[in-house]
């Protein structure tokens, strides 16, 4: 199929800025669809409340745009009223982390077969330009006018202690990473998170004087490297990309269905 | 005994209400004193098939049962008062998205922590105005066991036909006492089942254009239809609109699907109101101490009835005006500082002839407390 197939032509244009880097992830998440094949009607894409959470609009999935944070106990239901539903859940980095933080770190701990997807711009885009928990420590906002004093945390660290099964990280620079990391986390079963560094060059660009979209890009390009790398060793400042942890571990609908099958023998 | 007559809790009796009625998914978190609707179903669901999980709070468990709806399937969940102010902003999500789920609140005694293990009815507002915006909501209440399996088995019909969220607002009293329930045969209650939509693959489906009689036919996720639902205004697919017309008509929509039906959504019960000059309103479990008090006083001559509302919302304004218009004396029995009261002041034609008899302090309100306050209204003293 093609990539347009899975498009909503009929609600474009979208609301990103130019140079937003959103854009770049609902393209790579689409080849990586399209790549495995899926039907349209196999996939249940949810989303909250942000620039990233718009994405659920666009595509031709069924789509459920919620509230701030929420999600993946949205998803939740979803998935396991209907396991035989994909489910994919694309997130600001606050909305998956600040007001869904608690929600996140649960639906890790189930391991349920969703595909969590943290956009993360280092700010709040939809409000303008807020700090978020992973703006980091010394970065401006407008609600950091003197500098920020939040300290932020690693998200693939926290994925990975919450108990998920698939923890990946890449940016908007590395697109055929990106797409290839989409796959397996979708194809995994099991909680995959993939956390995407994505440029908001409107406000943590322009509050933090990184320059245009592709300036931001190519410090992506210049402060990453691949997991494991010796790059790493020599500069413990580099951020790793790449496939963290892939592990099978017993699914949360599997593992519900043996509590149907117990409950059922009970009364028989 | 045959087994479909029982004893046991209210918490129980809507548990079986709700299977009776077709439950299939529930999520919730645990608090006093609603805990035993979750434990129940956790042993009850599974063995019919149907699905239970805890979350990790009330706002996940409102959120899971809206994606499980939306599935096909029929929810619910269930809180007391910090949980169901929690669940509000998801609350108006599933208003403003028109998913079908009951929420059952077990009230208890507030604000905030408030006395969790006595009774209050102190919620009955929060259910009308708790979240955000005009809209408008359904709320049943009930006082007895058989009829907390009715209501529980008309919350769900009327969450399908109006594709609305119902709640369910019970008390502590209602909720933890033990009594008689004649389970009703299957087919004895009638069932409304979802209206699901006749439009074939591939012909464009509007999921957010009501028919004519108001009513909008579902698809549900992971059909054949894709479509998407949001809580910001929408059109017709459900794609977000600022249009000025769209927002007009959609807020119109949501609120007269509701108030023009109040006739169909309105359950009461009456009792000796032709000739009462002294009636009393009541709802939930005040609503049997009042009865008591009927029963007493009407052998020894006293021209007393009562008016058991259980529909709270939308408020039956007509039915109170012509129940109530002739009598001499209205008194509204109820656990909190006037909610009810409020409302059938606002109806009536001489408000200044409707008095409150309540109880604030977490003690069940007794026949005799209603009978000093009647007292005070005749010029009698107690
Ligand atoms: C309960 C609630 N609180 C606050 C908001 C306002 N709000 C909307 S989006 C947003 C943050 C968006 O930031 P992020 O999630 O990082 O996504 P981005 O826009 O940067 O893609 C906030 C605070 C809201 N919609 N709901
Ligand atoms: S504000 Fe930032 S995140 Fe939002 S669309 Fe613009 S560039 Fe993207």
């Amino acid at each position: 199929m093609a990539i347009k197939e899975y498009i909503r032509e009929r609600f474009f244009p979208h609301i990103w800025c130019p140079g937003c880097g959103h854009g770049i992830v609902l393209n790579s998440l689409l080849r990586a669809i399209e790549k495995l094949g899926m039907s349209k009607n196999e996939i249940v894409m949810v989303s909250g409340i942000g620039c990233s959470s718009r994405i659920s609009g666009y595509v031709d999935f069924h789509t459920l745009h919620t509230i701030h944070g929420r999600a993946l106990a949205f998803a939740t239901g979803v998935k396991l009223s209907r396991p035989e539903l994909n489910l994919i859940v694309p997130m600001g980095d606050g909305d998956a982390l600040a007001i869904g933080g608690n929600h996140f770190i649960h639906a890790a701990r189930r391991n349920i077969d969703i595909t969590a997807i943290v956009m993360n711009n280092r700010i709040y885009g939809m409000t303008g330009g807020q700090y978020s928990p992973l703006s980091g420590y010394g970065t401006m906002a407008t609600t950091a006018p003197y500098t920020n004093i939040d300290h932020s945390f690693d998200t693939v660290q926290l994925a990975m202690a919450a108990g998920a099964t698939f923890v990946a990280r890449t940016t908007t620079y590395h697109v055929q990473q990106m797409t290839k990391i989409f796959r397996e986390a979708v194809l995994h079963e099991g909680f995959s998170v993939v956390e995407v560094l994505s440029q908001c060059p409107t406000y943590f660009g322009r509050k933090n004087r990184l320059g245009t979209a592709v300036d931001m890009m190519e410090q992506y390009k210049n402060n990453t490297t691949p997991v494991g790398s010796k790059a790493k060793k020599e500069n413990p400042d580099l951020i790793e990309r790449g496939i963290f942890v892939q592990k099978e571990l017993p699914e949360y609908c599997h593992e519900y269905d043996k509590i149907i099958e117990r409950a059922m023998q009970k009364i028989t | 005994m045959s087994d479909n007559i029982k004893f046991l809790q209210g918490n129980e009796a809507c548990v079986e209400g709700a299977l009776y009625a077709g439950l299939e998914f529930f999520a919730g978190y645990p608090i006093t004193p609603s805990t035993e609707i979750a434990e129940l179903l956790a042993y009850r669901l599974p063995q019919r098939g149907g699905r239970f999980i805890q979350m990790e709070d009330e706002i996940a468990s409102m959120c899971a049962i809206i994606g499980a709806s939306l599935t096909g399937r029929k929810v619910m969940t269930a809180t007391s008062g910090p949980g169901f102010s929690l669940m509000q902003e998801a609350l108006g999500y599933a208003i403003m998205a028109e998913i079908p789920c009951v929420i059952v609140n077990v009230q208890r005694g507030g604000p905030s922590t408030g006395i969790p293990t006595h009774v209050s009815q102190g919620d009955v507002n929060q259910a009308r105005w708790g979240t955000h915006g005009d809209h408008a909501v359904v709320t049943l209440t009930a006082s007895n066991h058989q009829d907390v399996f009715a209501m529980t088995v008309e919350a769900f019909n009327i969450a399908e036909t109006y594709r609305t969220p119902v709640i369910l607002l019970f008390d502590e009293v209602v909720g933890h006492m033990r009594e008689q329930l004649v389970v009703p045969q299957e087919g004895e209650l009638a069932l409304v089942e979802r209206l699901r939509t006749a439009v074939k693959a591939g012909v464009d489906y509007h999921p957010y254009l009501p028919r004519e009689d108001g009513r909008l036919p579902m698809s549900d996720f992971g059909g054949i239809h894709r479509y998407n639902v949001t809580g910001l205004f929408h059109d017709m697919w459900g794609f977000p609109s600022d249009k000025p017309q769209v927002v007009h008509d959609l807020i119109r929509h949501l609120v007269d699907k509701i108030n023009n039906n109040v006739n169909q959504i309105t359950k009461y019960k009456s009792y000796y109101l032709d000739d009462a000059e002294f009636i009393l309103i009541s709802y939930g479990a005040s609503a049997r101490s009042a009865l008591h008090l009927v029963e007493y006083l009407r052998p020894r001559g006293e021209r007393i009835g009562l008016l058991e509302l259980q529909t709270l919302w939308p408020f039956p304004d007509y039915l109170v005006r012509e129940k109530c218009g002739h009598a001499k004396y209205v008194i509204v029995v109820e656990m909190n500082m006037g909610q009810i009261l409020q409302e059938v002041r606002r109806v009536m034609d001489q408000p200044q002839k409707v008095f409150l008899a309540n109880r604030i302090d977490g003690v069940f309100i007794t026949p005799m407390d209603i009978r000093n306050i009647m007292r005070v209204v005749q010029g009698k003293g107690v």
